[in-house]
């Protein structure tokens, strides 16, 4: 029998544990024993009993009257066995709702009548379309308190489906219950003859089971490469859980960033039928025909397909969780993937109040908020867009030790080649320690950069470097002629620059290369030298006013 | 992918994400059904290998046949085994066995204090020799920044809560009400030190589903687990013998037991109910947990 996760949200108080306790009664899916426990425990405690006490298993939930954490309950029906996640509905818990619903394959979001659409209904609404879960049963709950008036259902279930539709949810279902006696759970409520849709039971059912990715591309995130030489084992593994798409013996296959290619020559298994093809969500690994070094953190894709973007920048929409804000310059680690990368926030495009939906210009974004910003990583990294292929568009970021925030891609920011300084992000790097301005003035001149491109960049540099040279400018000449090389020219005039020299970068490449490559060494004055029009006088002279 | 499988391959990758993340790696067995689950699993991530130590409490209350099980498979398996036990308890006898204390303090003293020591090296500890063959003194004990625990959500209330990658601080106590938000398959790998993280590979599965994959892979399981021929007891959860009752079921091989859950008399009584310490006050097992208890 097949087995789906379902989490239920929506607002404090809203009846969220007392719906969970009350099915799970109704379908007689209690152990044994498990009620008469509870029931010992009110009596004992001198309280009426609730359905929803059968939930707050923890001593410290039971004081507070309030659900913390997404609490896992089975239960089966004709049709398929549930998982039933009970996510907490305060605010201050917007990070347990988060892991419970992550968990889940569809949602039921539980609105009292008397109270309306509150903050959190908002808020948990815009969560599950952020976190990607498309099928959503609404629940009007407590309708005995508003004497099971149609109207009033109609009145709510007409705000916040107008809520709904702006954030992208479309509910399969819309029910009026009184959780608390049962009303429409498992069967009609004779109460609200008035409504004549499926019971909650049977909208659960009505749920479908989500296919695997089967039909994107190939993606496999390398968790690790594993050498293990006991008992002579001497396979070299590259391990993973395939995200999407299917592989075959014999496939090439490109790793993201690296580039690095080769073939897949055998799909290892431990206890497993020798198989010569495996497909989505599968934990897997693999034997290369060639001895390449591939990283945990790449992303393995297939050649020829469309394959995941590699960048440095890329704009997100992201939800915060942190304690302490998120802003601009900090370090933060992302994890995208198998990927770990350390990255800062470039820039905060807006702010937007999850209750409210009111968007705002803000240096920093709260806790709980959500917001349009671009990142900008320290090196390299594979990943996709929501709209091409979502499952690899997921992240979420560290501060410290703790995940502070979860998001998606929605638009590689990169410059063409996506090159990085690394030294500005890597702290266990020292810089120098004297002043810039103190150099300029030992030197006589300061620091810039002058890059070299087109047809005769080689030749032009030259004559620049010694030009300079003979002015006793301490100039210093480096080219590349490939792109896969500028990563490492791109650092190199980093710190020449940083020590006050005059840099000449001679590219292979076209002007439109120039802004790929001058892009990480902003912080320089950057002269653009094209070697097809301009001679080495003219240059010299551009680079005189610079310095 | 049938349901096994996608158990499978959960917990295979969050085997492969703790092995990455923390050096100091250990995982707990307690020879049951559940751990020796989860050493089956360590073998699939790792393509038969267990690149880590397997880490046994020994309360010397364990059911005899437990210990004879260990030391075999240990041996057979190329296992690193580590032993840990309060010594100072069982030779003052500050025991519930000993009439001292009662089962919940037992439980405290001799499992959930000695493997918060045998965690952080801070108590002797033993470790196989496989040259031989025997227990001998851990000569670098060094403290675990990760340890593979066995728990099922649906085992009982608190472990309901428990996160895939859940912190530990420095004494080893679990916040319930401040725990890391867990989604995108992305878990909490980053610690500070001093501290360390509990990780669970089978909080998804429930008892239906370990007898199920132990039907699948032919799993080797302690023959404790089923009744003698003839007879009508076995264990369905083992522990100390003291604590510890076999419950009436004339099941002789896993395919009987997977029956007798899906559809017979224990459908519907919870799986601990022959643990004595569970019921000992409301929420017992929880304070134990939060301080270390498994």
């Amino acid at each position: 029998m097949e087995r789906m996760n379902v989490v239920i949200v929506g607002h404090v108080d809203h009846g969220k544990s007392t719906f969970t306790g009350r099915l799970l009664a109704d379908t007689g899916s209690l152990p044994e024993g498990k009620l008469d426990q509870v029931k010992a425990w009110c009596a004992i405690n001198s309280r009426p009993f609730e359905y929803a006490f059968l939930l707050d298993a923890l001593k410290d939930e039971q004081a507070q009257g309030v659900t913390i954490d997404a609490a896992r309950c089975f239960f089966k029906s004709d049709k398929r066995h549930y998982i039933i996640i009970d996510a907490p509905g305060h605010i201050e818990f917007l990070k347990n709702m988060i892991t419970g619903a992550a968990r889940a394959e569809a949602a039921i979001l539980l609105i009292d009548a008397h109270e309306g659409v509150q903050e959190n209904s908002r808020r948990h609404g815009y969560m599950l379309s952020m976190l990607g879960i498309k099928q959503v049963a609404v629940l009007i709950n407590k309708m005995d308190l508003a004497n099971f008036d149609e109207t009033v259902f109609n009145r709510i279930k007409e705000e916040y489906s107008q809520f709904l539709t702006s954030v992208g949810v479309k509910p399969s279902a819309w029910v009026p219950v009184c959780a608390r006696d049962g009303d429409n759970l498992i069967s009609p409520s004779e109460r609200m003859p008035w409504y004549t849709g499926l019971d909650v039971l049977a909208v659960m059912d009505a749920f479908h089971k989500e296919l695997p990715a089967e039909n994107l591309p190939f993606r496999l995130p390398v968790q690790d490469v594993y050498k293990f030489t006991a008992q002579d084992d001497d396979r070299r593994i590259v391990a993973g859980t395939i995200v999407s798409g299917t592989i075959n013996e014999g496939d090439e296959v490109i790793f993201l960033p690296s580039e690095k290619r080769s073939k897949i020559a055998k799909i290892e298994g431990f206890n497993v039928d020798p198989r010569s093809s495996i497909g989505t969500d599968m934990a897997t690994g693999f034997t290369l025909t060639t001895q390449i070094f591939v990283k945990p953190g790449e992303m393995m894709c297939k050649t020829g397909a469309a394959n995941s973007h590699i960048g440095t920048q890329f704009k997100a929409n992201i939800f915060w969780l942190g304690k302490n804000p998120l802003v601009l310059g900090k370090k933060y680690k992302l994890k995208l993937g198998s990927a770990r990368v350390q990255m800062v926030v470039k820039e905060i495009i807006n702010v937007l109040n999850a209750a409210e939906l009111s968007s705002e210009h803000k240096p920093e974004v709260g806790r709980h908020e959500v917001a349009e910003v671009v990142f900008q990583t320290q090196k390299p990294i594979a990943f996709d867009t929501a709209d091409g292929h979502p499952l690899t568009s997921r992240f979420v970021i560290v501060d410290g030790y703790e995940i502070a925030g979860g998001g998606i891609v929605v638009e590689n920011r990169s410059n063409r080649s996506g090159y990085t300084a690394r030294l500005e992000f890597d702290s266990d790097w020292q810089m120098t320690s004297i002043d810039a301005v103190k150099r300029a003035q030992r030197a006589g001149h300061s620091a810039a950069i002058a890059i070299v491109f087109g047809a005769h960049a080689n030749e032009l540099s030259k004559a620049i470097e010694t030009s300079l040279f003979e002015e006793k400018i301490a100039a210093y000449r480096i080219g590349a002629t490939s792109p896969l090389q500028w990563e490492r020219l791109v650092e190199m005039a980093y710190i020449l620059a940083d020590s006050g020299q005059v840099v000449i970068a001679a590219i292979s490449g076209t002007s439109h290369d120039v802004v790929a490559v001058s892009d990480p060494l902003s912080r320089f004055p950057i002269v653009p030298i094209d070697s097809d029009h301009c001679t080495p006088a003219q240059a010299i002279e551009a680079i005189r006013t610079r310095i | 992918m049938n349901h096994l499988d996608r158990l499978e391959a959960q917990s295979v990758y969050i085997f492969r994400e703790a092995y990455r993340d923390f050096k100091q790696l250990g995982m707990l067995w307690s020879i049951g059904k559940d751990s020796t689950v989860l050493l089956w699993l360590a073998r699939k991530a790792f393509f038969g290998h267990v690149p880590f130590p397997l880490i046994h409490i020994d309360t010397s209350y364990k059911i005899p046949e437990m210990i004879a099980y260990r030391n075999e498979k240990a041996l057979e398996w190329n296992l690193n085994l580590i032993v840990g036990q309060n010594t100072e308890a069982l030779a003052n006898k500050q025991t519930y066995p000993d009439g001292a204390i009662d089962r919940i303090a037992c439980c405290r003293a001799l499992k959930a204090d000695a493997l918060k020591h045998t965690l952080d090296g801070t108590w002797p500890r033993l470790r196989m020799n496989h040259e031989t063959r025997q227990l001998e003194t851990d000569t670098n004990p060094t403290a675990f920044t990760g340890v593979i625990v066995g728990a099922r959500a649906d085992e009982e209330g608190s472990r309901s809560k428990e996160r895939y990658f859940s912190p530990r601080n420095q004494d080893h106590d679990w916040d319930v009400a401040d725990q890391p938000p867990e989604f995108w398959n992305q878990y909490k790998t980053d610690f500070a030190p001093g501290t360390h993280v509990r990780i669970h590979p089978l909080l998804d599965w429930t008892e239906l589903n370990i007898w199920e994959y132990i039907d699948r892979e032919n799993i080797p399981i302690i023959d404790t687990y089923f009744a003698k021929p003839g007879g009508n007891q076995r264990y369905r959860s083992l522990g100390c013998f003291p604590c510890t009752t076999p419950v009436e079921s004339p099941s002789r091989t896993v395919k009987e037991i997977i029956e007798e859950l899906r559809s017979g008399k224990f459908a519907n009584i919870a799986e601990r109910s022959g643990r004595a310490q569970d019921k000992e006050d409301g929420g017992g097992l929880e304070t134990l947990r939060r301080e270390g208890y498994m």
